[in-house]
């Protein structure tokens, strides 16, 4: 027995020294977490000699909170929504960002000028903007659908349904289907008969939805054949139609775009690492060099000018990127003002609604 | 050898060698088997209680336990405490509530309060948040002050919520786990109808536990019958093919199934390839409830097997015959003569089995998509991703007391030690 | 049994669709863990049978699905596998880590619980235990007790582990045991000791008591008859229930889950994440694995009981 807790002690302790040269990022996984390995991970060991430790979540913002709240944090740094930064940090489950940590663009732009409107909040930096989007399956709908009514449309577009299982995103999709204009959706949710109504139009293929959680699933699903037509983040979309060829379809009318920020735990176990990374990472050349693994535009006005081509050398990135200006035309920026308070609230119902058989 | 007479016995009785009476004796050496057989069984004891008893102890601690108000609000929860229910808020109780809110919100805990009044209060979340952002300016009169951050602080609901969460002690987690709340007197009512979800889904967990209990011994009976009837060495080589599923990872299992039933997976190509059913009319067998109820059969399946084969088997088969022999049909001899020597068995199987029907857990996450999940799936929920801590610890200690109950019964009727691993 | 001389021809017809009836059952409990394998050589990334695969072309089956587990996520794979290859796979690939992490925890808590839960199994077979009923109940239900409820009381005690003695104020030099292998190795003994229990109590019904008192009545002492005499014929139980220990660390998912960090990925915790975001037929080369695994191990505890039996001098009838 004597001898057991000594070798498991040593266990314990080895376990803590393993951390003593790591950082560990908690992201998205799939081809998103591989973009990163690739833009930022990798470079980053190189030059400093930390190991970085990448894990997946569904959202990270969800095992941050439970590690900080239950006093067990693991993680140095993750990659969360817009909505959820603001809300971690306004319940003191952050550690507080200094802008002056942040490096300059190259010719000498500050990085507080460099990076787009409100990428750069209090406890959080951007490294790129993402997109909601909906995909389907070329083989089955050669014409394809082109608006988002198409896609709560089961009489001409026949199928099943992949969208993601909460009500963030899914709400404003369901509005703007049902034609109410870009600028008028979080208006519309505001009050109870634009709640209902959002409701009512995912009523409408509730049955024939498959509700995924992580987003590596949805191009699985349309790949298996499990789904006709699916939500998903629109760089897992093309990582799967451009990297591996699959006949994906993606639809930008009706896409919701938003932030995607690294944050730092209370707590963190590697705080200087931690620092060091996002430092390292949000730079105009790595966040550029993302692009070139997956189709996320990058946050700093210095590093749009970098972005060329894919990594395969022969695919220009601008059409795929949630903010050319084409695809644009019926898009929405998904509100943190909106979701920060109510994201609790809204998840309640959809859950409710969700089990309602 | 000598006669012993009554004189020779000493007053006290038998007495043994070293002269202590022989009823003290035993009853010590009696106390020392009993000792040492205890010293044998205790280190282990210690060791479950520690990393069992007490960690589900600390559970249900939470469920009934949440401070989340109280710690973060002291003035107000004082004012509750000093003031009888039904006391209409004065100026003095708004004081303490904006500057509560104030400190609150300079402290970063406006969050946890806004949390715990929401889950007795749908969306008053927000109402605590973006008054908490503004509450730095506030001043004098406070109910000025709060009316103008908002208009729903003066509704009597939200008092009434508020004075409850300001006891951290409440069964309120008890109640909402039964669909139930408090209303602005304090009495106790069911949720409106959208938000009633836990009792359908608990009758749910149960209805499917019952369901799957009996395909497994719809499908178990004859399995068992038949290794029962068979040569032995028949039978042991066909118990492999039952106890291999039991030995092979539950992940493994759940994915086979996924293989098999997804819409492009083996069965429905089976199908197609045979021509009973077009490539469009593929059938949705996986992520619904017929998904849970497969796969959970097939995992739970060898605990309804072996139960049965271990009263089978000994049953002689000359009791069926003589019965025939007398004239009964063979379905007359199966039912009055066999069946009843196997009640043992079934009950044993059928305990065993809907007891780890209601809290399977990783099968339904895997397979069951929305319809397909069980109490279990929500308690996780509650843990990962809503992250209502309490709600999950009073939902997990209904379950364990649903468990706890059946599990008393299966030893009552059964007996724990006859449980029986292959 | 055979059908006997005198059965009529309804008798006959249900002997026969009695049997195929059972051989249908035998193949629902057997085909989804078989099915698996041939499906792991695909060489395409779909999990169901190819045109190829189906008219046996060596093109259709490939092990590709196996090389993967090899090199996820970092080891180059299209270079020369020379030790230093190896080396880099041994060190970084994210399966041979999960597969050492899953060997190491499914090993010291099958330690653990074979050593209480033999010692414990010998106190609840004598028959002065006091409390035996009651006991044995508290010590079983780690395995009754549904998992979820299990995994949700050790998050919340082993983040404070000593949030119970914080009176005394030691509670500060305690640390957690979320996040590490010590914690994993304590929460899987726990549910790993109800099978250590059931079999060596198994065991020790069919145990002639008048063998130890043979051995003490001849001078040995308590210490040499229990490993002289009941050990090597307690042995064979022993094993198996720590065989079962060690299936159930090594396939247990939940509490890992819910308590342990990255560091303490297993085998089952990288299956979850998989299977949750794709099953690709990567994951069906690990079940196969496992499929192999689990066997091997049946095979062992069949022969230990078999064993058992033919030394405890139990002839099955």
């Amino acid at each position: 027995m004597k001898k057991l807790l000594i070798l498991s002690t040593a266990l314990t302790g080895a376990s803590f020294a393993a951390n003593a040269q790591e950082v560990n990022v908690m992201s998205w996984g799939g081809a998103y977490a591989v973009s990163q390995v690739e833009a930022y991970h990798k470079p980053f060991t190189a030059a400093t000699g930390i190991t970085v430790v990448s894990i997946d979540a569904d959202n990270p913002a969800t095992p941050i909170k439970a590690q900080v709240e239950a006093g067990n944090v693991t993680i140095d740094v993750a990659d969360v929504e817009y909505a959820d930064a603001i809300r971690l940090c306004d319940e003191g489950l952050l550690e507080e960002i200094d802008m002056a940590m942040l490096p300059p663009a190259p010719d000498g732009t500050p990085a507080a000028e460099d990076f787009l409107p409100g990428a750069v909040t209090d406890c959080a930096v951007s490294t790129i903007v993402f997109s909601t989007v909906f995909a389907y399956d070329t083989t089955k709908f050669p014409e394809g659908p082109t608006t988002m009514a198409d896609f709560f449309n089961m009489e001409k577009f026949p199928g099943k349904r992949g969208m993601r299982k909460g009500a963030k995103a899914n709400l404003e999709m369901a509005l703007m289907a049902d034609g109410v204009p870009a600028a008028d959706v979080y208006a519309t949710l505001e009050t109870p008969e634009g709640i209902d109504r959002a409701f009512g139009i995912l009523d409408k293929i509730k049955t024939d939805t498959i509700w995924w959680e992580a987003g590596a699933q949805p191009p699985q699903l349309l790949a298996d054949g499990e789904v006709a037509m699916t939500t998903a983040y629109n760089g897992r979309i093309f990582a799967a139609a451009v990297a591996e060829g699959k006949p994906f379809g993606t639809v930008w009318d009706g896409q919701v775009y938003e932030y995607d920020l690294f944050v730092i735990p209370k707590g963190a176990p590697n705080l200087e690492a931690a620092k060091q990374f996002i430092t390292f990472a949000t730079d105009t050349q790595r966040l550029a060099d993302q692009a070139k693994w997956i189709a996320y535009g990058p946050a700093r006005k210095s590093s749009g000018a970098l972005v060329g081509m894919y990594q395969d050398g022969k695919t220009e990135m601008a059409p795929y990127m949630p903010t050319s200006a084409a695809n644009l035309t019926n898009a929405l920026a998904s509100s943190y003002e909106f979701w920060v308070d109510r994201d609790t609230e809204l998840n309640e119902r959809f859950n409710a609604w969700l089990a309602a058989n | 050898m000598a006669d012993i007479t009554a004189s020779e016995i000493p007053a006290g009785g038998l007495v043994t060698s070293d002269g202590r009476p022989l009823k003290t004796a035993l009853a010590d050496a009696q106390a020392r088997a009993k000792r040492r057989a205890f010293l044998l069984v205790a280190p282990l004891l210690v060791f479950v209680v520690v990393t069992f008893i007490v960690p589900i102890g600390q559970m249900m601690h939470q469920s009934i336990y949440n401070d989340g108000f109280s710690a973060n609000m002291p003035r107000i929860t004082a004012w509750f405490a000093e003031n009888p229910i039904g006391t209409e808020p004065d100026e003095t109780a708004f004081e303490a509530l904006a500057l509560d809110v104030r400190d609150s919100a300079a402290a970063k805990t406006i969050g946890v309060v806004g949390t715990r009044v929401n889950y007795e209060m749908s969306g008053t979340r927000s109402l605590f948040t973006s008054t908490g952002r503004k509450a730095k300016d506030f001043s004098e009169p406070y109910h000025e002050a709060l009316r103008a951050a908002d208009a729903k602080w003066d509704n009597p609901e939200l008092w009434a919520t508020m004075r409850q969460v300001s006891r951290a002690y409440s069964p309120n987690f008890f109640l909402a786990a039964l669909d139930l709340t408090r209303d602005t007197q304090g009495n106790i009512v069911r949720v409106p109808e959208e938000r009633q979800v836990y009792v359908n889904l608990f009758i749910k967990t149960f209805g499917l536990g019952l369901l799957i209990t009996f395909t497994c011994f719809l499908l178990g009976f004859p399995i068992a019958h038949l290794l029962a009837i068979l040569p032995l060495r028949w039978s042991n080589l066909l118990m492999i093919l039952v106890l291999l599923p039991f030995w092979t990872s539950l992940l493994v299992r759940t994915t086979s199934w996924m293989v098999l039933l997804q819409q492009q997976g083996v069965l429905n190509s089976l199908l197609v390839w045979s021509g009973i059913i077009g490539d469009d009319g593929r059938i949705q067998m996986i992520y619904n409830q017929t998904g849970t109820i497969i796969a959970m059969t097939h995992i739970l399946l060898p605990f309804m097997i072996l139960p049965l084969y271990s009263v089978m088997r000994p049953i002689p088969p000359s009791y069926v015959r003589a019965a025939r022999s007398l004239g009964a049909t063979s379905w007359t001899a199966f039912r009055r003569v066999y069946l009843p020597q196997t009640l043992p068995g079934i009950g044993a199987g059928s305990l065993l089995v809907f007891i780890l029907a209601v809290g399977y857990y990783i099968t339904p996450a895997l397979v069951g998509g929305a319809s397909g999940q069980l109490i279990s799936n929500l308690i996780a929920f509650h843990m990962q991703d809503s992250l209502n801590w309490s709600l999950a610890a009073a939902l997990a200690a209904l379950l364990l007391a649903a468990v706890l109950v059946l599990y008393w019964l299966y030893d009552r009727l059964v007996g724990i030690d006859n449980l029986k691993l292959g | 049994m055979a059908l006997p001389t005198y059965a009529d021809p309804l008798e006959k017809i249900w002997y026969y669709t009695y049997r195929t009836i059972c051989a249908l059952i035998f193949i629902f409990l057997i085909a989804p863990i078989l099915i698996v394998i041939p499906l792991s050589f695909n060489a395409e990334p779909y999990f169901t049978f190819t045109q190829k695969m189906l008219s046996f072309d060596p093109e259709g089956y490939s092990l590709r699905w196996y090389d993967l587990l090899l090199t996820q996520p970092g080891v180059p794979a299209d270079v020369p596998r020379d030790a230093a290859w190896w080396a880099r796979v041994w060190n970084e690939a994210a399966w041979i880590n999960a597969a050492k992490n899953s060997v190491i925890i499914g090993f010291f808590s099958t330690i653990v619980a074979a050593a209480l839960g033999t010692l414990a199994a010998l106190g609840l077979s004598r028959p002065e235990m006091p409390y035996r009923r009651a006991i044995m109940a508290v010590l079983i239900s780690p395995m009754i007790v549904p998992i979820i409820i299990t995994a949700t009381g050790l998050f919340f005690f082993y983040s404070n582990p000593c949030a119970l003695i914080s009176w005394t104020g030691l509670d500060q030099q305690c640390g957690r045991l979320a996040g590490t292998y010590f914690g994993v190795v304590l929460a899987h003994a726990t549910l790993g000791i109800p099978f250590v229990i059931i079999t060596v109590t198994a065991t020790l019904v069919g145990f002639d008591q008048s063998l130890n008192r043979a051995a003490m009545s001849l001078g040995a002492s308590p210490t040499t008859t229990f490993f002289k005499i009941t050990m090597p014929l307690i042995l064979p139980g022993v094993i198996s229930g720590a065989l079962f220990a060690f299936v159930t660390s090594f396939d247990e998912v939940v509490v890992v889950l819910f308590v342990a960090a990255h560091d303490q990925q297993t085998i089952p915790r990288q299956m979850w994440n998989g299977i949750r975001e794709q099953i690709s037929p990567a994951i069906l080369s690990v079940a196969t694995i496992l499929v192999i695994v689990s066997v091997g191990l049946l095979a062992m505890v069949e022969l230990l009981r078999r064993r058992s039996e033919r030394l405890r001098g139990v002839t099955p009838h």
